[in-house]
């Protein structure tokens, strides 16, 4: 079975290991800013959710790059960005309905998790088991709602 | 079973990929009609013109036996006219393929702008590979641009022409860059970051005449200026590719009619992408939505129906964004707003930031950003789920830089 990765909020403290372990999985430095997965702070809840793409079965991204630079690896299901084909004209980060592909001005192309080849060094660098690697068969949508679902009752609570 | 398909753009191609995954054994064919090395995106042209990328690098899809492993035939030609009653397509050439369902997705054509001199050599559109060919063929460094029209595509072309080392200059016909994308004050920060970054930008004003001076032209516009050139570049907008079907029987407004299958007013006739009018998700109207990833949705479904099955288009939202000379602005779906609707328009003119928010009642229906480009496709999402806002409303009306959280926030629930 095709593994995924799994987010449990409530786990979350908002150390960053995952977004330093990201970047230097990707660019042998720790610059969160460079991370592909992301920890959004709710500082009126005290709450921190990380979040990533979930390599949704819509594959939103991938269906619209006009030249073939996203492609589905067959092993991990991952949705991987071929930097050499790409030519960062950005419609895949409009076209994501999640948010989770996103233009690097640096290197005039897109980034998004590719799960690091079947061994997400994020999911390997949280110390509290709110980022696990771990057999699904659930779909994009169901992981995004069940992300999703648990910030929407904490806010709700404190709204 | 015999489908024919007519265009090798993105449409086209996507929707000969999603039969061929749908039946193994019938026959696909796509008619191109630019006789190209491959089917290739006109998107990547952008990025041609400025030298990032070589012709192979426009390709729709990377590998070379990809038709031929999914044995579906690019045959070169031109449709010239559908006879839906022999149910045969004629070709420019003579030929006649016969059909049993036929997908027509023939994309835009560049509108012809009606002044005297627009057939000179000099003078050139931006929409085929053979467009981009030309232009770069005749740009050296210092050589003089007069471009007309200041659309998504004139707006994206920029970059191209002024890495070459062009001298350049943009007519704007309304005064307003990219006016069917972005809110005023947004057009205005786009035409304040080119003229910093050396583009001399005209507004409300056109060519009159084009005229050949020697080795170059004389632009003369309705203000009487005179602009001397050495290209003129004529990107005034694009209309669908249809001339061809007159007199077939297909019904036609702007573009050509279809349902919410694709399907047109013809028994097993198709049509999508640039060249298909349907329902905009948003305002309800039907309505050309000339974007990629419109034309792949468009593509699908047709595609899914061809083969039998029973697939609705959910209707196409307008996404847009545009990179002039490294600034980055995006539109989507309303971003002008509606009648009593809320929004709020943040703009911060020294770092070149804009961020404007269209609400319905509790949902978001419409967006523009300059200079964001972390998360922009959960304003997407947002628009296209119909997420209902609860208190977010508020506190993005206060604070429209928090749209992620709200996304984070309130995210499909709808879904
Ligand atoms: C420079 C440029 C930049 C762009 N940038 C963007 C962007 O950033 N984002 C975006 O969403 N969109 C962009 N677009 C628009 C985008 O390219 C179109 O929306 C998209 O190509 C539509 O796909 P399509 O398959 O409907 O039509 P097309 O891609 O135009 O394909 C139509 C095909 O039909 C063929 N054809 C036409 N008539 C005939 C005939 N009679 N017989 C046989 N074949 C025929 C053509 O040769 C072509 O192969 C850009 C366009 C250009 C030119
Ligand atoms: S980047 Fe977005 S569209 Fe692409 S696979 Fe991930 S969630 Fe899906
Ligand atoms: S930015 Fe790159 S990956 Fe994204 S759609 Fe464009 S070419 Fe494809």
């Amino acid at each position: 079975m095709q593994k995924s990765l799994h987010i449990d909020a409530n786990k979350c403290t908002g150390c960053l290991q995952c977004e330093m372990a990201c970047s230097y999985e990707n660019y042998g430095v720790f610059i969160t800013a460079k991370s592909r997965i992301k920890i959004f702070d709710f500082e009126n809840e005290g709450r921190k959710v990380p979040y990533t793409c979930t390599q949704c079965a819509e594959a939103w991204c991938l269906m619209a790059c006009p030249v073939d630079a996203i492609r589905l690896d067959a092993v991990t299901g991952a949705k991987v960005v071929n930097e050499a084909t790409c030519v960062g004209c950005k419609v895949c980060t409009i076209a994501c309905p999640f948010g989770t592909i996103n233009y690097v001005a640096a290197t005039g192309k897109v980034q998004k998790c590719d799960l690091c080849d079947g061994d997400p060094a994020c999911a390997t660098a949280c110390p509290t088991g709110a980022i696990t690697y771990v057999d699904a068969d659930w779909t994009g949508f169901d992981k995004m709602r069940a992300w999703a679902g648990k910030t929407d009752n904490a806010t709700r609570a404190s709204a | 079973m015999k489908h024919l398909i007519i265009g090798a753009g993105a449409a086209g191609i996507t929707a000969a990929e999603q039969l061929r995954k749908l039946d193994p054994a019938a026959s696909i064919t796509v008619l191109d009609g630019e006789g190209e090395a491959a089917p290739y995106a006109r998107m990547a042209i952008p990025y041609l013109l400025s030298n990032q990328i070589v012709e192979a690098g426009t390709h729709l899809r990377r590998d070379p036996d990809h038709y031929r492993t999914l044995r579906i035939d690019i045959e070169k030609g031109r449709a010239a006219a559908v006879d839906p009653v022999a149910s045969l397509v004629r070709l420019v050439d003579g030929r006649v393929l016969p059909y049993d369902r036929l997908l027509i997705a023939t994309g835009s054509v560049p509108s012809r702008e009606k002044v005297a001199g627009i057939d000179l050599p000099g003078v050139h559109t931006c929409w085929t590979l053979a467009d981009a060919r030309a232009i770069i063929a005749s740009l050296r460094p210092g050589t003089r641009v007069v471009q007309m029209g200041a659309g998504f595509v004139g707006c994206i072309i920029i970059q191209g022409l002024m890495s070459r080392g062009a001298d350049l200059t943009v007519l704007i016909r309304s005064g307003r860059m990219v006016s069917r994308m972005m809110p005023p004050k947004a057009s205005d920060m786009i035409a304040q970051w080119c003229a910093a970054k050396g583009v001399h930008v005209m507004g409300k004003t056109q060519t009159a005449k084009i005229e050949q001076d020697g080795n170059s032209l004389k632009v003369t516009l309705t203000t009487g200026e005179i602009l001397p050139a050495d290209i003129y570049l004529s990107v005034v907008g694009v209309k669908p590719g249809i001339d061809f079907l007159a007199g077939s029987g297909i019904a036609m407004q702007d573009g050509i009619v279809v349902d919410a299958r694709m399907r047109t007013n013809l028994p097993g006739i198709y049509a999508a992408g640039d060249v298909a009018e349907s329902c905009d998700c948003v305002t309800g109207k039907s309505q050309i939505n000339a974007i990629q990833p419109n034309a792949v949705e468009q593509a699908r479904i047709a595609a899914l129906n061809m083969a039998g099955g029973a697939a609705d288009f959910v209707g196409s939202l307008a996404i847009n964004v545009l990179d002039t000379l490294g600034l980055v602005s995006c539109s989507f779906g309303q971003w002008q707003g509606v009648e009593g609707g809320a929004g709020v328009e943040l703009v911060d003119e020294a770092n070149y930031r804009y961020l404007s928010l269209q609400f319905g009642d509790d949902v978001l229906i419409g967006a523009t950003s300059i200079g964001w480009t972390d998360h922009v496709g959960v304003l997407r999402g947002l628009i296209q789920t119909s997420t209902p806002l609860g208190v977010w409303k508020e506190r993005l009306l206060a604070d429209p830089t928090t749209f992620m959280a709200a996304y984070l926030a309130t995210s499909q629930k709808a879904a």
